[in-house]
């Protein structure tokens, strides 16, 4: 198997190590793999024998990597056989991940995403995928290392997905249940979860539900068969709520935090009262959902949302799902 | 399920004969609400109850109120079966509480049962612990909806349960 990495940050570098550290583990679903290209935003190394990772996650260490090949040269002309894009998300119109996506598909080649980019153009891709007689994985896209995407297909296959409801955003989830044990305001828990490097500078993306917004279009997509869009998303952030709501909710049995849901008759980002007791009452940075389903009924599953290694386990999982050793596609 | 407005005297020892026939009758109290803002031209402040109580007992219990001399301005009997509770953050009180309340009690289908308001400082937004009751679960989601029909209007956020 040939590799090729778009993006170089820290799911990318994520990626890389693991290929490194679990080589002899790998090597038995994936056969003999190398990866050919690795490329950030500006620039790029390949090497059609197989890069010596070492050396690459070296570079960019020291800085970024030389400037020998760019991402669009690689998904254009390079002879490869997975590209995994790992490029930022791009809520407005998804580049530049999504040329790099369809420029692969379009030549029949794999890919695996943790770029929430396709939830711009969901359906579009995945026709592009078909006519090709290509694959398009994303497991990491939502919930990290959480399994949904092909817990949802493989594993609850023959079920109808009636809705899923769930946390998708663990920064907005450290927040909320910062807030409701320490009963502070929401601008000083922000502030901590900056400092923690838990939140970006610019939070928006998160706590105005944008994040989950964007997973919640994917999951919808792709295991309830809608066709829906990121626009199609009713969202209602958390930058309005007061120590004193979850002082009330508290004291009736209650907390709140920030869910996203899909049915078939809505999407919808919005802080919600939860009964204590509940599964999805979970604590930090944790990503949960509940996918209701009409043989298994209620399904829940609860793990990390984010993190380096944490997303590379999604990556490598659809990367052997590729190789057909586990016959899962 | 009994919901009824009496008229109590502003004095002590009033509310307690209303009390006293719906402990005895094994009653449960929901909800208590003084209407201090409509006192009646006698004097009197509207006082609106609701109470689990088996039905069967509901006629014994009001000839019970009015034998004590209360007045019952109005009383029914509501078949309400499903709650939900919902969180309301914003200016609660200056954006006329009433009319809010109101725009769920009176679909005849749903009302407010419980209300729990937590006002921080003067100025801030205030908190409200609102339970809704209706008839169904169809008529339950309605309700929810009306409600942020007004919310939203008045620029007060909903929060939803699950």
């Amino acid at each position: 198997m040939r590799i090729a990495i778009i993006g170089f940050g820290s799911v990318g570098r994520g990626v890389a190590e693991v290929l490194i550290e679990k080589r002899d583990y790998l090597k038995r679903y994936l056969g003999d793999y190398k990866v050919v290209a690795v490329t950030d935003s500006k620039g790029g190394v390949f090497d059609e024998e197989g890069l010596n990772l070492r050396e690459v996650l070296e570079m960019k260490r020291r800085g970024s990597l030389p400037k020998r090949i760019t991402s669009i040269e690689v998904v254009r002309e390079l002879d490869f056989d997975v590209c995994i894009e790992v490029t930022p998300t791009n809520i407005e119109n998804g580049e530049p991940g999504l040329t790099h996506m369809k420029e692969c598909l379009k030549r029949g080649i794999d890919v695996v995403t943790s770029n929430k980019s396709i939830a711009v153009a969901f359906k579009e891709l995945m026709k592009l995928a078909e006519k090709n007689n290509a694959h398009l994985m994303f497991e990491a896209t939502v919930g990290g290392a959480m399994p949904v995407i092909k817990l949802a297909k493989v594993d609850l296959a023959g079920n109808e997905i009636i809705s899923i409801k769930g946390i998708l955003n663990g920064t907005c989830n450290y927040i909320l249940s910062r807030m409701e044990k320490e009963l502070l305001p929401y601008e000083m828990i922000l502030e901590e979860a900056k400092e923690l490097g838990i939140a970006e500078t610019d939070p928006t993306y998160d706590v105005e539900g944008i994040d989950a917004g964007a997973k919640l279009v994917i999951i919808a997509n792709a295991i309830m068969g809608l066709d829906a869009k990121f626009e199609d998303v009713e969202r209602v952030g958390i930058s309005d709520l007061t120590p004193e709501a979850f002082k009330v909710a508290l004291e009736n049995g209650y907390t709140i935090r920030l869910i996203a849901e899909a049915t078939r008759d809505y999407l919808r980002v919005s802080p919600r009262l939860i009964p204590l007791n509940h599964p999805l009452a979970i604590y930090g940075t944790l990503n949960a959902l509940e996918i209701e389903t009409d043989l298994a009924g209620e399904v829940f599953v609860i793990g990390r949302g984010a993190g380096s290694k944490e997303t590379a386990s999604a990556i490598i999982s659809d990367l052997i799902c590729l190789s057909k050793s586990l016959r899962c596609l | 399920m009994l919901t009824m407005v009496v008229e109590l005297e502003d004095k002590p020892g009033q509310l307690i004969k209303v009390l006293e026939p719906i402990s005895k009758l094994g009653g449960n109290i929901i909800s208590v609400t003084h209407r201090r803002d409509e006192i009646t031209p006698l004097g009197r402040i509207p006082v609106r109850i609701a109470v689990q109580i088996d039905e069967k007992k509901i006629d014994q219990l009001i000839r019970e109120i009015e034998s004590r001399g209360v007045c019952i301005r109005s009383y029914n009997r509501v078949k309400h079966t499903v709650t939900t509770s919902l969180l309301l953050i914003g200016h609660i009180i200056h954006t006329d509480l009433r009319s809010t309340v109101d725009a769920v009690d009176k679909t005849g289908f749903a009302e407010v049962v419980e209300m729990r308001i937590v006002m921080p400082e003067l100025n801030k937004p205030s908190t409200a612990f609102i339970k809704l009751s209706a008839v169904n679960d169809e008529k339950l989601r309605e309700s929810v909806r009306i409600l942020k029909e007004v919310c939203k209007a008045k620029g007060i956020k909903v929060i939803e349960p699950l």
